[in-house]
């Protein structure tokens, strides 16, 4: 494509617990800049992986300087996907939103700095913007949307459960996934279309918004969840070929899963529900 | 201690190419008898298919060993053996077993005795040999349960064959969770009989990596990272293996176990 620069160039972005990363993990991001990019429309920059902070008390969640260790190594053989540690090592958990808001900015401060070194060509003017599906966002002061020029597009790079789970009450705030699908834009990996779409439908929110949903479809089924990995890690069941060598060889080092690290948070609410709930009951 | 039996996987099949699941199959079916017991899983071994086999879109079994050597570069059990590859013909899978057995045999230098019982279960089993101390290493066809299913298409397996497998040898079936490989064997007389040499592992990660998806992602310039190994995916990049045109290699071409076979049963009807 000769006139690849009326592409929306794009950033996915994966929040979660990485406990340990595997390959499914991995796969999401190949699948989604491979459908992002056959569109013609976008063209995927950079993935970043975003290990969950400590704070979240998940069960069995090990630590953070762990899971962020583990998906460093996982990544060294991509040229294009990072870790971000900026969501771990923040002392309180960290609402979805927030790890957003941080990346984007960061990266139109990346990419101002880059402007003024490298004096990019202007593109011509007069030149049509792309108006992101929507139209009229309620637009942040802080916000660094599509319509500024060449700023890459922060989405947010999901399986299907993260669409399934803003059903959860008091797991998300209703306001929180209405800035996400307006601002930025949901990339769901998705085994059959039908279950996504039956959760599109479902939410209101959702349905609004659906063309910043982008879903996309597995051509291989992937369900390499993290649990099961660390269930045959217990079990002294090889793993090998599920997540990266690297991987399982710092897992191996560190004694990482064991039966005592599953008992961890045994019992103990998960921080976006201790947090809405108080709020919740406050009113 | 308990004596445990030494024992042989090999897969067979075309490798076209190797894929992350194939080594899966290898990793489950070991912990699958580790867990059991009763044998000491010693050795892997890989043989890609022979050119002659005629199987669509089928590269050469040059770049499918390769391959394969790659992917198995960083495992300290499983191996890839040429043989079945460098023959002239295609060769049937039980020739196949029977090759590596005898290799078996030679390293475990356990000096063959005269006569036709040459076979790990029926010694195991032969009471003439329940005094003897040596513990005779067996050989094992691992594959997909899919091969069950396979045993039922029509001149595609040699009756005589499947049942030589499944007294001779054994079979280690890996099956795809919420499958139930079970009915193929119910559905088999021959199956049922043997069943005991039929051991069924279960996945408890579907793994659908199948290497003609592979070669689909790999056509339309799709990504298969953490699919396939990152070497084999570089091999593939630097000589140009699957295409559009590696795909119609053998097209309309009937694979040469079927070919063989109903020549056989025309023959036969002749």
């Amino acid at each position: 494509m000769e006139n690849s620069d009326h592409r929306t160039e794009v950033v996915l972005l994966a929040c979660g617990s990485f406990n340990p990363i595997t390959h499914m993990h991995l796969r999401l991001f190949e699948l989604a800049r491979d459908c992002l990019n056959e569109t013609g429309k976008y063209k995927v920059v950079k993935g970043i992986i975003s290990p969950v902070g400590d704070a979240y008390k998940k069960k069995g969640l090990i630590s953070a300087s762990h899971r962020v260790t583990m998906a460093r190594l996982a990544t060294e053989s991509s040229d294009w996907v990072e870790v971000g540690d900026w969501e771990s090592s923040q002392k309180e958990w960290q609402e979805t939103i927030k790890v957003l808001r941080y990346h984007q900015q960061k990266l139109s401060h990346s990419y101002a700095t880059n402007n003024v070194d490298k004096v990019a060509p202007l593109s011509k003017p007069g030149r049509k913007r792309k108006r992101e599906a929507g139209g009229h966002l309620p637009v942040r002061q802080n916000q660094p949307n599509s319509e500024t020029k060449g700023t890459p597009q922060l989405k947010l790079l999901c399986g299907t459960d993260i669409l399934e789970s803003f059903a959860v009450p008091n797991l998300w705030k209703p306001e929180d996934i209405l800035e996400i699908v307006t601002n930025y834009g949901m990339v769901c990996i998705t085994r059959t279309g039908n279950e996504a779409q039956k959760f599109i439908y479902e939410s209101d929110i959702l349905w609004s918004h659906k063309e910043n949903v982008h879903l996309v479809e597995e051509w291989i089924s992937n369900d390499i969840s993290a649990t099961k990995i660390r269930r045959a890690l217990r079990r002294r069941q090889s793993v090998r070929y599920l997540v990266p060598d690297s991987v399982l060889t710092y897992i191996e080092k560190h004694k990482l899963y064991t039966a005592e690290s599953e008992d961890q948070n045994t019992g103990v609410i998960l921080a976006p529900l201790q947090r809405y709930a108080k709020e919740a009951s406050k009113h | 201690m308990k004596h445990l039996t030494p024992l042989t996987l090999l897969a067979c099949g075309s490798f076209n190419p190797i894929t992350n699941m194939h080594m899966r199959l290898f990793e489950l079916a070991r912990d699958h008898f580790h867990q059991a017991g009763k044998y000491q899983v010693t050795e892997g071994i890989i043989s890609p298919v022979n050119d002659k086999y005629g199987k669509q879109g089928l590269a050469s079994a040059k770049h499918r060993l390769e391959m394969a050597r790659l992917a198995l570069e960083t495992s300290e059990w499983i191996r890839v053996d040429p043989w079945e590859s460098e023959q002239e013909q295609w060769s049937e899978t039980v020739k196949v077993l029977r090759h590596h057995y005898k290799e078996l045999l030679k390293s475990h230098c356990i000096r063959r005795l005269p006569g036709k019982n040459n076979w790990p279960i029926e010694k195991a089993a032969g009471a003439s040999l329940a005094s003897s101390l040596t513990v005779f290493p067996e050989l094992k066809l691992l594959c997909g349960a899919d091969v069950l299913k396979t045993f039922q298409i029509p001149n595609l397996w040699n009756e005589e064959h499947i049942q030589e497998i499944v007294t001779k040898f054994g079979l280690v079936c890996v099956s795809r969770a919420g499958s139930d490989p079970s009915q193929y064997i119910s559905e088999s007389e021959l199956l049922c009989r043997y069943q005991h040499n039929i051991h069924l592992v279960k996945e408890w990660i579907p793994n659908e990596i199948s290497a003609t998806n592979i070669r689909c992602a790999l056509r339309k310039g799709q990504s298969v990272k953490y699919l396939i190994p990152d070497s084999v995916i570089s091999y593939i990049k630097e000589y140009n293996i699957y295409m559009e045109e590696s795909e119609r290699k053998n097209e309309g071409n009937l694979l040469q176990p079927l070919k063989q076979n109903s020549a056989m049963i025309n023959l036969l009807n002749e």
